[in-house]
Order: structure tokens, then sequence, then C-alpha cells
């Protein structure tokens, strides 16, 4: 037996935490689960991927930094590449999201993502075709960390970057104006109008965050599997997995959640065999909703 | 309307749909340092009317103006700006977050100093909050939840302090402490409109009183001689004050 899917599963975990974050904000503060924000974390990567080229292309001799894949190409447009993250999760919400708020119920808003998930996923592969691409086609190798276990420096980097995402992110919740606010709005919007926050302003910044956070899963999974249009729809359901495990609207829930499927998952590889991969989330969220529906963290089914 | 008046509503016609008014003309006002109690039976609208001036239910006529101000239509968020406060009756704490951190959130739009100086000041007038300033509002007691709403309201201190059934679901201790509370706020300079179910106790406490009634204005008068005025408290107030109503009037 080897140890090797506990580092797997931990890195997978870590991708699945961070872009469960965005799902959680959203979920909880939005009141409805957003299919497109797997979409957005393939948006995310391809915008990533587009930028860095381009930046290649201009700037040359970007070459790769110390033992990792990439180069600082890559970091740059992966910055850059947030932001329009963001701004096109705004866009998303101006133009179908708050129009259907006005008058539209929880269920309308689903369905209306899962279409305009369809819309974005096909968009992608219309541009980019479905065939897989990948940052950089340079093998890495594996280095020995004991126990049989081997990573990447790209796993690490993902890790690292998570670790430091994940950290800023509680930060803001628990420390600023702005957390404050979201988590108010997340509780009782009606209470944060008559305390005197804009809650539609509170919205915008969730999108953006929400956006932003997707990218950040979506370039970390580019460097550490492939880039592929389906690769944030195929993740949506860990996703819902890790935020309803995590409790909706807690952020070190969701980390949490997405670590835990993702050992689940890596061990059931292991254990069971890969065909079953994808039931293994499925069978995670089953048994959170039939035995804890408000989750590890949850204040509210 | 007198130059003193801190809150003006003229003719206030509001409700949740259009074209179905639930508040249909009402007009009251309330002075500088005053107390004035909102009273009427179930679905008079008191509530609605409350809402409807701290901009969160659709006005369709009339007008409402805070300090000379006129804010009519403005939405609830903007309206906390120029100086009005409301407690809602349920759910008028954020659970979730810390006694600190609902003050903080309340004191948002104060510079950080007065923000500071506020929140002490609400933990000096609310001993009880003070000791247990990192707790869950989630976990405090009916009445304690209480005096954290009021507590929240009163950071930006306020031109006017609106109340809606703070005394509801209250023991008749507690509601005692609760009013005896609103008279010290006063004390301090502030202004106060109460809707309440609780006529006698509120009456006790109030400068002046109006009822409503199917959504406009029924009766209007000092608290004293509303509260002792035999055909208002049978009508409106419940047995309690109309059997004192006619002893005082045998």
């Amino acid at each position: 037996m080897t140890l090797q899917f506990l580092a797997d599963g931990l890195v997978m975990g870590a991708m699945t935490g961070l872009g469960a974050i965005g799902l959680t904000l959203t979920y909880s503060i939005l009141r409805f689960a957003n299919f497109t924000h797997g979409d957005l974390i393939s948006w995310g990567a391809y915008l990533t991927l587009t930028l860095a080229l381009l930046i290649g292309a201009v700037v040359p001799n970007g070459g790769s930094i110390g033992p990792f894949s990439f180069g600082w190409p890559v970091l740059a447009a992966g910055l850059i590449a947030m932001a329009l993250t963001g701004l096109l999760a705004l866009a998303l919400d101006f133009l179908l999201f708050a129009r259907l708020r006005r008058r539209g119920t929880a269920i309308i808003m689903v369905i209306a993502s899962f279409g305009a998930s369809l819309a974005l996923r096909s968009l992608l592969e219309f541009l980019f075709t479905s065939e897989p691409t990948y940052f950089s086609r340079e093998i890495q190798i594996a280095m020995p960390i004991g126990a049989g276990i081997h990573v990447t420096p790209d796993q690490l980097c993902s890790l690292g970057l998570t670790a430091l995402l994940v950290s800023a992110m509680h930060l803001l919740l628990t420390r600023s104006h702005t957390g404050r606010a979201m988590r108010a709005v997340s509780e009782n919007p009606a209470l944060a109008r008559i305390v005197g926050i804009d809650v539609a302003a509170v919205i915008r910044t969730t999108w953006l965050l929400g956006g932003a956070l997707a990218c950040a899963a979506g370039v970390m999974l580019g460097l550490t599997v492939q880039i592929r249009p389906y690769m944030g729809f195929d993740l949506l359901l860990p996703l819902f997995a890790a935020a309803i495990l995590g409790g909706i609207g807690s952020v070190p829930g969701a980390v949490l959640g997405g670590l835990i499927v993702g050992l689940a998952e890596s061990a059931g590889v292991q254990f069971i065999g890969a065909n079953y991969r994808a039931a293994i989330a499925f069978l995670l969220l089953l048994l959170v909703l039939l035995i804890k529906p408000t989750g590890l963290f949850g204040v509210r089914a | 309307m007198t130059a003193s008046a801190i809150l003006a509503v003229d003719g206030l016609v509001a409700g949740y749909e259009p074209g179905v008014p639930i508040v249909r003309g009402v007009s009251i006002d309330v002075k500088q340092g005053e107390i004035v109690i909102l009273l009427g039976p179930n679905g008079a609208g008191k509530s609605t009317l409350v809402r409807a001036i701290a901009g969160l239910v659709p006005v369709f006529a009339g007008s409402v103006r805070l300090a000379g101000h006129d804010i009519t239509g403005v939405p609830a968020h903007r309206i906390v700006h120029q100086g009005m406060a409301f407690v809602p009756q349920t759910e008028n704490v954020f659970t979730a977050l810390t006694i600190e951190e609902n003050l903080q959130l309340a004191g948002h739009i104060l510079p950080a100093s007065a923000r500071a100086r506020q929140t002490e000041a609400m933990y000096g007038l609310f001993p009880d909050l003070g000791r247990q300033r990192r707790l869950a509002a989630g976990r405090l007691s009916g009445g304690q939840r209480q005096m954290l709403a009021i507590a929240r309201a009163l950071m930006i201190q306020p031109k006017l302090l609106m109340l809606d059934e703070v005394s509801a679901g209250l023991s008749p201790k507690l509601v005692e402490a609760v009013f005896a509370k609103l008279v010290e706020i006063r004390r301090s300079g502030a202004t106060i409109l109460l809707v309440e179910q609780n006529a006698r106790a509120a009456l006790a406490v109030g400068d002046r009183a109006y009822v409503l009634a199917e959504g406009q204005n029924r009766h209007e008068g000092a608290a004293m001689a509303l509260g002792n005025d035999p055909v208002v408290a049978r009508l409106y107030l419940g047995g309690m004050a109309a059997a004192r109503g006619r002893s005082a009037n045998p």
C-alpha cells in the first residue's frame, strides 16, 4: 500500500476548497446555488492561459521560476485574470441574476444559472476547442518527501497559495467592515439595510471575490492537472459537497470540506477504483444532507 | 408643523404592493425630546407606518421629513445617514455576529474615534452587554437581545429612535426594564417614536400618543389623557386600561 493518495487528495482538496469558498459565499449571500461557478473556474484558467501567451509574446524570456513549471507571465496573467473573472461574474449578475432577483424565486435563479453555465462552457469550447491544454508542457519531476510520497513543486506551490488566499479571505470576513457587512447581509438582508449597509454593493463585492477565487482555483487546477472547457463543471459536484459539508456561508468550513472531499476521493480511487471517483463526492453530499444538513460550521440549512 | 419637529409625517400612503395601501393617509409628528406612542389594534398599520418612515416599505403618497429634510422614498440604508435609527420587532440583531461586531457594524457610518467612543458609551448604558462583548448575539436571552437591538440603534446617536413592539414576548419585569431604559435614553436628549401593543406600560412613559385604526389617524393627545379616556381605552387599549378608565370616572 502506498500513502501517495494522501498527497494527491490534499492537493485536489485544497483546490476544491478554494473553489468552494466562492460558491459558499454566493450561496449564502445571494441565496441560490450558482451552477456557473464551475465555469468561472474554467474561464479563469483560459483567461490566464491567453494572457500568459500574450505577455510571453510581448515580453520574451519569461522562462520558469526556480523548480516550478511556470514563469512570472503565468503569475502576472493569473492576477489580471482574477480581476477579469470577477468582472465576468459581475457582468453575469448585471445581465441575468439581478433582473431575476427582483421578481424571481430561488429556483428560477438556479435554472437560469444552469443555462448560463451551459452557454459559458460552450463558448469556451467554441473559442479553444475541447482539446486539453497546459500552461507548460514541461514535465515536472516529483520529489520524494518521505513515507513513499512524491509531490511536484507545482503541487506544493498550489497548496501554499491556497493557504495564503484562504487566510486572507478569513481575515477579510472576520476583521474588516466589508466582511462583517457580507456576513450581515448573509444572515438578514432587511436588518442589514436598517443598519445602513448598501446591500447592492455587498452583492457586487461577493461576485468579484467569488469570481477571483474561482479563477485562482482554475489556475491551480490547470497547473497541476490540465485545462479543458469542462474542468470547472466536472468539479461542481465536489464543490457543492465541500460547501455543504463545511456549512453554507463558512469559509473555514468550505476549505475543510474541500480537503475532506479531496482526501475521500483519492482514497476511493486508491482502494475502490478510479471509476467510482465521482460517486464519492455524491455519497458524501448525501450523507451530510441526511445526518447534519447545516454542515460542520453552518448556522442554517 | 413646528420648527422643533424632528419627524413630520404628512398624509402618508404606503404599502407592500401597488394599489394595496396599508397606511392610508396618516399624519403624525414627533418633537425634539419627546416620547411618542403609536397605538392601535392589530392590522391598524402601525408597523407598516414605521417601516415606511424607515424606508423599508414603498411610499405611494404623502411625505416624511426628518429634522426638516425630505426623506420620502429615500432607501433605508441612506436614511440611516440622516440620523434615523429603527429597531424592528423581530430578528433585530445579527445572531451570527458577536455583541461587539453588531455594534461596530451599526457604527460603520461614524468616524473610527466616534465609533469607539459610542461603543464604550453603549457598554456603559447596558453593562450586561459590556460584560460579554465576544458572545454571539444568538446566544443572548430575549431581554438582552432587545437591549442589544436598542444599543445597536443608538450607536449612530440618532436624531430619531423608532422602536416596533420592543416589549413583545418579554416578561412584565423585562418590559418594565426596557421602558425604564427608554426613559433613561430620552433623558440624554433622544427623541423616540414607539409602536406598542402594551398600551398601559407605554402610555406611562410616553408624552403623547396617536391611535391608528384601519391605516388612518383615529385619536391623538397627551399620553396621560388618552390612557384615561374611557372610549379610547375600551376600543383600543384592552381590558386593563379600560377598567382603570371606568374606575377613574364612576
